[in-house]
């Protein structure tokens, strides 16, 4: 008897799932970079998600993918290109509870350092996740989330 | 939830819309207790009594971009059978089953309403004699129930024999259909 069963779905979830599980996180993340305008970005990272889903190779990192995706159309959005790090400062890192304080003077920062910063600090996403989701190098993806971390203890 | 019904409820338009999506599922109530539904572009391709699973199960065999959305179609036509002025169902079904099941479920989906037939009987009619017993699996794991019949067949001597959604279910749309109760 042939039934037409897939052999798997290497531990991808059903969409629905995966939708239900990140909706929210990415829509507070959006509004964090866009403010008004983060519910069409909102829909349109979900779909671009939709669309490239049946052609995803496994189902691990889906977190750090959707979050790539919001980044990338809150940067269109904002018609940001990936630029080099400037010139070369000492890395500033921040402990997450200390960014609970000052997190809502992100709203000030640069789009690509805003970014930087609620990814790693907000969402806890490793440089190397924050560095695809920007376009950038992972070194340049430290040292903006570096320079918003700079740039917000001066504002405090 | 940070996203409200009315955010929600774009989003699953728009990708319905867009025609990216492999099968929606929905859950609607009957007399019979709730009941998961899904469908493909192609036509009705499930209902299952369990609505536990069903996204992982038709993401397997479908595909996995899954997405709940209302089936109106399928719930307009299962209201109007349970509420008895429904007795043949015109939506297009999505089977991808091997041949052997097409060819029962084929002959299955002719049993009339309110009437029953034997395991043996489904078995010549879909051009396998003497493979009741197999008719019976096929019974068992039958895709989209209450749709293509299966509680309309019943053991030789009439016995109820058997039921994926318990024999509970199988004696009430009988009943429903005014069906002779079986022994």
């Amino acid at each position: 008897m042939a039934v037409s069963h897939r052999a798997s779905n290497r531990g991808i979830p059903p969409f629905e799932r995966f939708y239900r599980t990140y909706r929210d996180d990415v829509l507070a993340y959006l509004r964090r970079l866009l403010g008004q305008r983060a519910e069409d970005a909102w829909q349109e990272t979900f779909l671009r998600a939709l669309r490239a889903y049946d052609r995803l190779e496994h189902g691990r990192h889906l977190r750090a993918w959707v979050f790539t995706i919001a980044t990338r159309v809150a940067m269109d959005e904002l018609r940001v290109k990936p630029k080099p790090p400037a010139e070369s400062e000492p890395v500033v890192e921040l402990r997450r509870d200390a960014f609970r304080e000052i997190e809502h003077l992100t709203d000030g920062l640069p789009p690509t350092e805003r970014a930087a910063v609620v990814l790693r600090y907000g969402y806890d996403l490793p440089y190397g996740d924050i560095a695809a989701a920007l376009g950038s190098s992972e070194d340049a993806a430290r040292a903006a989330a570096s320079s918003g971390v700079r740039r917000l203890r001066r504002a405090r | 939830m940070i996203v409200d019904s009315r955010l929600d409820a774009r989003f699953r338009a728009a990708a319905l819309r867009e025609g990216i999506v492999d099968v929606r599922y929905d859950v609607i109530d009957s007399p019979v207790g709730e009941l998961g539904v899904a469908a493909t572009d192609r036509g009705l391709c499930r209902i299952s009594y369990t609505v536990e699973g069903l996204d992982d199960e038709v993401a397997r065999v479908f595909g996995v971009r899954v997405l709940r959305a209302p089936l109106d179609d399928v719930r307009r036509e299962l209201d109007e059978y349970f509420e008895g002025g429904r007795r043949a169902f015109d939506l297009p079904l999505d089977l991808r089953v091997g041949p052997f099941h097409e060819h029962v479920l084929t002959a299955l989906a002719r049993v009339p309403y309110g009437l029953t037939t034997t395991y043996g009987a489904l078995a010549r009619e879909s051009g396998h004699p003497g493979a009741a017993r197999a008719v019976g699996t096929v019974m068992n794991r039958n895709p989209i129930p209450i749709v293509l019949p299966c509680h309309r067949v019943v053991g030789a001597n009439g016995a109820l024999t058997g039921y994926a959604g318990g024999l509970d279910r199988k004696q009430a749309l009988l009943r429903l259909e005014g069906a002779t109760p079986p022994r």
